[in-house]
């Protein structure tokens, strides 16, 4: 099993659930956050006062897939999350020791 | 002077409508006596009587249309503290010090009332010497339904006593932006009590009280101010610098960001105070009257003109215009026509918008940040610089035909601004604004040494950092769930 962190732009999501659905994959938890990467975020200004305003909302789509499925998914949210300019975010993977279904204690994949 | 003349023409009128039945009346008698008749005596007296019961009644409509619009004005005004000025600043301020800001408002709203009931009141407008009033009105002895004709001969005095309550809530009300994020809740109020009795009184005395120094009507030097443009603004805004200068810097200004947390919040407390302003300015007529119009439009042109002006200047420095600098500009505009709102026309409303519009941007976002001090919510940069602006072009722009105030002693309307011709007026608004400057920065520094020295000023730096909601009041703006 392998745990996907997308962080993409706040206004992809619709876009990027829409598409993991169509891919076969059942199920994410999203966040709201605030982050930068390379990206360097924008200035406001209050009342002739100039702040950076370098953390930027984004959203945190998070999910748990069976590593057959993995590719599927990757691929699914690089296409409808890209836009082609800065900020669009990362994905990160990682392995998963286990998953448990907290209404009947189901194991491994079965519990996905 | 206008209302007895449209009084006079009434009355001539109802007696062109008595006159037939006072024809009448010795036509019918005159038959059987030759001599003036007994009766022709009493129908006389019955006349005067029906006309003294006219002449009350007339009184009595004319004053309920008054005591109405007054009343009004009363309400507007107070719902510019709260929630308007509460808004306008909690929006300003991070959010963790939202709920204390606005109680710092809200909480003037109390105190500053049981103040003005024990002894505030009566040393502003009871008569006394030429710099504060006497103790005669203390606990509100005398003040009822009665008119005081010293200051509104059509309206309860009670009505003017609770209407300018609602000015001396308002303007301490006012330097809390200057302290946000790191005032001792405590020491404030004890701050607030003193500075009300001890700056507020003698300039509010001063400016509008019988027998006042600056009274426009035989004060030694006749300062024009219509609805408080020295007693409120000036005092507070000056004050509000003084007290910014003896807090000092937040804990992380300038380097850390401290944006407003809700300009929305600030949006409406803004909106709220243009609306409470008509009370503010039209209401210091004092009655239902064509100069209450006047002061109403010529408030409302410049606080449009300024909002231009404040989101212009912006548009042009920075490339946008923003909705805080829109709104900051309406309430800067509203601030300088403060003093002249019921002394000149809506073509001089509209360039006194303009002038403080620009002039309170300029301050706010260069002379601040060139002086480096922390007046956090720039209540010196809109009120007391606004306030200064708008005193001084209200002895420029002030026009006879508008207001009438001064007269020579055979009764003819004599110049009042600059530009009819009496430049002396500027003078004696620079006196007026010279002694409401040394009033507040000599009396709140000795106010803001004893409240110091009693429960000190400023929180802890612990406190500040983690923010007045939690650590003086024991709650947050927003618990809001996920």
């Amino acid at each position: 099993m392998t745990k996907i962190e997308a962080i993409i732009q706040t206004s992809r999501f619709e876009s990027v659930k829409d598409a993991l659905k169509e891919a076969g994959i059942e199920g994410m938890t999203v966040t709201e956050v605030r982050g930068h990467g390379r990206q360097k975020g924008h200035t406001e200004v209050y009342r002739g006062r100039e702040y950076s305003m370098d953390l930027l909302p984004k959203t945190k789509v998070e999910l748990v897939v069976a590593d057959r499925l993995v590719e599927t998914a990757v691929e699914a949210i690089l296409k409808s999350a890209r836009t082609g300019k800065i900020g669009d975010g990362k994905i990160f993977l990682t392995k998963i020791d286990e998953a448990i279904r907290i209404r009947n204690e189901e194991r491994g994949e079965n519990a996905l | 002077m206008r209302r007895r003349r449209a009084a006079g023409v009434f009355l001539i009128l109802l007696a062109l409508c008595a006159g037939p039945l006072w024809a009448q009346a010795p036509a019918a008698g005159a038959a059987p006596a030759t001599s003036a008749s007994p009766q022709a005596s009493a129908d006389a007296s019955q006349l005067h009587a029906r006309l003294a019961q006219l002449e009350q009644q007339v009184a009595d409509a004319h004053s309920a249309g008054d005591n109405a619009w007054m009343l009004v004005s009363a309400a507007l005004v107070l719902m510019m503290t709260g929630p308007g000025l509460a808004l306008f600043y909690g929006g300003l301020v991070r959010k963790k010090n939202v709920l204390a800001t606005m109680m710092q408002s809200f909480a003037l709203m109390a105190v500053v009332t049981v103040v003005w009931a024990v002894v505030g009141y009566s040393l502003c407008f009871h008569t006394g010497n030429p710099f504060i009033g006497g103790t005669g009105y203390s606990f509100l002895y005398g003040v009822g339904a009665a008119p005081n004709p010293d200051y509104a001969a059509t309206i309860p005095q009670q009505t003017f006593m609770v209407y300018q309550l609602m000015f001396a809530i308002i303007t301490p009300a006012l330097i809390t932006g200057s302290i946000a994020e790191r005032a001792r809740f405590s020491a404030l109020m004890l701050f607030m009590v003193l500075w009300s009795l001890l700056v507020y009184s003698p300039m509010a005395h001063m400016v509008w009280g019988a027998g006042g120094l600056l009274n426009n009507s035989g004060g030694r030097f006749p300062t024009l101010d219509f609805a408080g443009g020295t007693v409120v603004h000036i005092t507070s805004g000056v004050s509000a610098l003084v007290a910014a200068l003896y807090f000092g810097k937040r804990v992380g200004y300038p380097k850390q960001p401290m944006p407003p947390h809700s300009v929305v919040l600030s949006f409406i407390g803004a909106c709220l105070l243009w609306v409470g302003w008509f009370g503010f300015n039209a209401g210091s007529a004092l009655a239902a009257s064509g100069l209450a119009t006047s002061a109403f439009v010529a408030t409302h042109f410049a606080a449009a003109s300024a909002a231009i002006g404040w989101a212009g200047a912006e548009w042009i420095r920075n490339g946008k215009p923003s909705v805080l600098g829109a709104i900051s500009g309406a309430v800067a505009g509203l601030v300088a026509i403060t003093p002249a709102s019921g002394f000149v026309s809506p073509r001089a409303g509209l360039a006194i918008g303009l002038i403080a519009g620009v002039g309170c941007y300029l301050m706010v976002a260069t002379v601040k940040a060139k002086f480096g001090y922390d007046d956090s919510l720039d209540a010196f940069g809109v009120h007391g610089a606004g306030g200064t602006i708008g005193a001084i072009l209200t002895g420029v722009f002030a026009k006879s035909d508008v207001n009438p105030v001064f007269h020579d002693a055979a009764g003819k309307v004599l110049p009042v601004g600059m530009l009819e011709g009496n430049a002396g007026q500027v003078v004696n608004q620079l006196v007026g604004v010279a002694i409401a400057w040394v009033l507040a920065i000599v009396g709140s520094l000795v106010i803001l040494k004893i409240a110091d020295l009693l429960l000190g000023v400023r929180v802890t730096q612990e406190e500040e950092v983690e923010g007045l909601d939690v650590t003086q009041h024991g709650e947050e703006g927003y618990n809001l769930e996920v």
